[in-house]
């Protein structure tokens, strides 16, 4: 083999455009949303400089280092079990010869539509000490299941409900490598494991990382999981301290130590993405991956599949349709929801296209393409939104809209702009992954083809990023769905979602109301990804 | 319009047409956005806003929805409500400042009520209205009511224990035979209540042995209400310290429910009673309409609905008959207490964090 079919690219002079100045076309959309995003920032230091002095000495107690400590051993502990879940689980949907894969992938990634206070309250019912699991090893003298409380449990459910954050982010990776790859690698000679250690680990990094941060921010904001399991993590100390005392102040100031955390992970996306970036440099095209026969595996492949969605999906369902049929029995009535469902739908569509298009397309282009720090702050801008919690987003934006913003404030509007802040960040990712695939020597050969700017966009860089945009588009489609906190604060005054129904039917034991949304949302959003991902296909 | 003003914004702009065309579209994306939303906020207000009661409901939809559309259906006025957690609704109110749209706000514990009021968010209601109910129930300064009331009780299994195992106060939970099996919700307002209950009857030491103990005996912690009775039910503690009225909506789906309700037979904190109210915000814009909707709250039809439907206990006076299986107010051993005395919430606060009860 006297060519190389594929160098690892530094890619520090990508292009002339690299050391150019940056384009103000693309700079000035990209700060003006990101600037947007960061209005909650902007009000947490506000409110934290009107603090009271004994806020600052209780932060610095050993209370507060203990209970940080436990947020950061819950960040490590998820993020383990989520890569030990996710990437044999992409692998099998993209690789293998399992049949149906493109429905295991709709099954697999739904469950993160599943809001996290309702799967750890449906992991109680199942398998708590007196769960359903108990009842019906009863028989066998078992009288009590070993306590589901504490760290295991949020352990389990937050990665039960985090898990798709990596899984579709490494599945569009994974379906955007080149088969002649694997192909050299094999003709030089490499195992299997160790093409794995040298090629697929290091073209899956910036997945891994994008979807590492997203998972550990989910972990510092979730507080509705942690608190139902009885496992204090920072964030749920400070809302039930806040819950209680509506210290607004106290309340920023703990927060800013989250942001800082967020920074940090940031940080750490960087150092663990890397600088490489592989592209194929070879003339000729690229060959999609041939799958693997999985032989006698595909027991074990059935087993991990089905063992995930019935965790992720089952569960929610079994539970609910017990609530519904109890419920009926004792002769609850129900509540139509098909409003809620309409509602939900039109703004999750409508915050995932204005996430990927307003939002990611500019500032995930601008931080691929060009070297400075400062092409890649506005990318960057949106996790700090998503490592808050929901709740202090609304707040913050009440605040703004109330307050200078009044012809926005309660319409269809600022509520999307709540979702970008909150979500926004789930769009980039993914495209940043596929735009890095692309090698930009394809793009300036365009070029030098006599192709306008537009139409090397249209016919060389969208074909690739395509995966991108959609996987970005599915993530924040199925976390608006869910989402709670925004929709109450920030929606128009009397607007349901199926979210807002599940959680006002399940605050007062309307349990038998709460299940038709849920099997709803559920359902819903399955079709919801299916309808996306259907679009990968030209 | 759009194209020619994309054209002279992103025209002048350096850089690839590539990154104009972004640019272009950006600004057409806002241009549509702004043009959208002039005729929207134009059709949702057909009404002059002024005819329209906005009212921040902390309160359920679920339990308060039909009494405020028999509010809205007997005096024609317009209700518009917007439902959320209890803190959420106050801390809305607060952040909003003058600009808040609320008229009314209905919360479901004195704590949130109080905070509004602190802040100067409510203002104080007329002599009249705070005369309908029992002085008790109504806050000091007059900015807010209670509108019904809910018992604290202890939750118990039925398949584990009856009436005669139960402890006849609180402070029997911290022996030895109750050694993890009592549930309790430290960071619940309910539960807050409760304890500042226990400072004022009992003093600082004695409650704050009384916590220390419970933490001693291995008392499990649960966020709220809903999941100590869902627990007991199950069987996975023995008893809880809840409001008496979630168990009934456990019964109502499910009659099997393993659970009953229990007072404590000595008059004490642990029976202490709880109340949820309105207050009429200060930067109301329909306070009539205020003032009317409070005042509906406390007519016999409301009152009767919740004790019927919500389950809980009526405020105002009146002769109501009490749904079976409730406890009349007047055979439980209540503690000598009003709502005004339970004002120092901060230092129940400072006590849970300084016993370890709250982090």
């Amino acid at each position: 083999m006297s060519k190389l079919l594929f160098v690892p690219m530094w890619l520090r002079p990508q292009s002339r455009s690299g050391q150019a100045r940056l384009p103000a076309g693309l700079v000035l959309p990209s700060v003006l949303v990101a600037s947007l995003l960061l209005l909650p920032l902007g009000y947490l230091v506000f409110r934290a400089t009107g603090v009271e002095p004994h806020v600052w000495r209780d932060l610095w107690s050993p209370s507060t280092l203990r209970i940080l400590g436990r947020s950061l051993l819950l960040v490590i502990g998820v993020n383990a079990s989520v890569w030990l879940l996710s990437l044999p689980l992409a692998w099998l949907v993209v690789f293998s010869d399992l049949p149906g894969r493109k429905l295991w992938t709709v099954l697999v990634a739904t469950p993160l539509v599943v809001p996290s206070y309702i799967g750890a309250y449906v992991l109680i019912a199942m398998y708590g000490p007196r769960g359903l699991l108990q009842q019906w090893l009863e028989p066998l003298g078992i009288e009590r299941l070993p306590s589901l409380y504490g760290y295991p449990g949020a352990l389990i459910a937050i990665t039960l409900f985090t898990y798709p954050y990596l899984f579709l982010g490494l599945r569009s990776a994974m379906m955007s490598l080149d088969q002649s790859w694997l192909d050299a690698a094999r003709t030089l000679g490499q195992s299997g494991w160790k093409t794995l250690g040298t090629l697929l680990l290091p073209v899956l990094r910036p997945a891994l990382a994008a979807g590492s941060v997203l998972v550990s921010l989910y972990v510092l904001s979730d507080f509705g999981a942690v608190a139902l399991l009885r496992y204090t993590t920072f964030t749920s100390a400070i809302y039930l301290y806040w819950q209680s005392s509506l210290d607004a102040s106290a309340a920023a100031l703990l927060m800013l130590v989250l942001v800082i955390f967020t920074m940090v992970l940031m940080g750490l996306e960087f150092v663990l993405r890397g600088r490489a970036r592989i592209a194929r440099t070879h003339a000729g095209t690229g060959r999609t991956v041939t799958t693997v026969r999985l032989g006698r595996w595909k027991y074990a492949a059935w087993l991990l599949l089905g063992g995930t969605v019935f965790m992720g999906m089952g569960n929610p369902i079994i539970v609910s349709l017990i609530w519904l049929v109890k419920g009926l029995a004792a002769g609850a009535t129900l509540q139509p929801v098909w409003q809620a469902m309409g509602n939900s739908l039109l703004v999750s569509l409508l915050a995932a296209v204005t996430a990927v298009l307003v939002f990611a397309v500019p500032t995930a282009y601008l931080a691929e393409r060009y070297r400075k720090l400062s092409a890649r702050l506005p990318a960057r801008a949106a996790y700090i939104g998503f490592g808050m919690p929901g709740i202090a987003v609304a707040l913050s934006l009440v605040f703004f809209g109330a307050r200078h913003a009044p012809w926005v404030y309660q319409t269809v509007y600022l509520l999307l702009l709540g979702y970008m802040v909150r979500y926004a960040s789930l769009a980039v990712g993914p495209l940043r992954t596929q735009l890095s695939r692309i090698n930009p020597r394809m793009e300036e050969a365009g070029r030098l083809l006599g192709f306008s700017e537009i139409r090397v966009l249209w016919r060389v860089t969208a074909p690739v990023a395509r995966g991108g945009l959609l996987t970005g588009g599915a993530l924040v489609f199925l976390s608006t769905m869910k989402e709670l906190p925004v929709t109450l604060l920030l929606g128009p005054t009397g607007f349901n979602t199926l979210a807002t129904r599940i959680w006002s039917a399940t605050e007062e034991a309307f349990y038998a109301r709460a299940a038709a949304p849920t099997l709803i949302l559920l359902l819903v959003s399955a079709l919801g990804i299916a309808a996306i991902f259907s679009g990968e296909e030209l | 319009m759009n194209g020619y003003l994309s054209q002279t914004l992103c025209g002048s702009l350096r850089g690839t047409v590539a990154s104009r065309l972004l640019c272009g579209f950006f600004l057409f994306l806002m241009a549509g956005l702004a043009a959208c939303t002039m005729p929207v906020s134009e059709t949702a207000a057909p009404a002059p806003e002024s005819q329209v009661l906005v009212v921040y409901s902390g309160r359920n939809e679920n339990l308060v929805a039909p009494v405020i559309e028999s509010f809205a259906a007997e005096t024609g006025i317009k209700v518009e409500v917007r439902y959320g957690g209890t803190s959420a609704m106050a801390a809305t109110i607060l952040e909003e400042g003058s600009n808040s749209p609320a008229d009314v706000f209905y919360g479901q514990d004195a704590g949130a009520l109080g905070a509004l009021a602190k802040a100067g968010r409510l203002q104080a209601l007329p002599e009249d209205v705070q005369s309908l109910v029992d002085p008790a129930w109504v806050a000091a300064d007059g900015s807010w009511i209670g509108t019904s009331l809910r018992a604290r009780v202890l939750v118990y299994n039925t398949d584990e224990l009856t009436v005669e195992d139960l402890p006849a106060n609180i402070h029997d939970l911290t022996n030895e035979q109750w050694r993890g099996r009592v549930g309790w919700a430290p960071t619940n307002g309910s539960f807050q209540a409760f304890v500042t209950a226990l400072r004022v009857l009992e003093g600082e030491e004695e409650a704050k042995a009384w916590l220390e103990g419970m933490i001693a005996n291995d008392v499990q912690v649960y966020p709220k209400n809903t999941p100590i009775v869902a627990a007991t039910g199950a069987g996975e503690i023995s008893v809880g310290l809840v409001n008496h009225y979630y168990l009934l909506r456990f019964l109502a789906e499910d009659p099997e429910f393993k659970a009953a309700n229990y007072h404590f037979a000595e008059s004490g904190p642990g029976s202490m009673v709880n109340v949820a109210g309105a207050g009429i915000v200060d930067s109301c814009s329909n306070c009539e309409a205020a003032e009317a909707f409070v005042r509906y709250l406390l007519s016999q039809e409301a009152q009767d609905y919740f004790l019927s439907t919500t389950h809980e206990y009526p405020v105002a006076d009146g002769q109501v008959e009490l749904p079976s299986g409730a406890v009349p107010l007047d055979m439980v051993a209540l503690p000598e207490i009003d709502l005004s005395d339970l004002e120092d919430l901060e230092g129940t606060l400072a006590l849970l964090r300084a016993v370890g009860a709250l982090e």
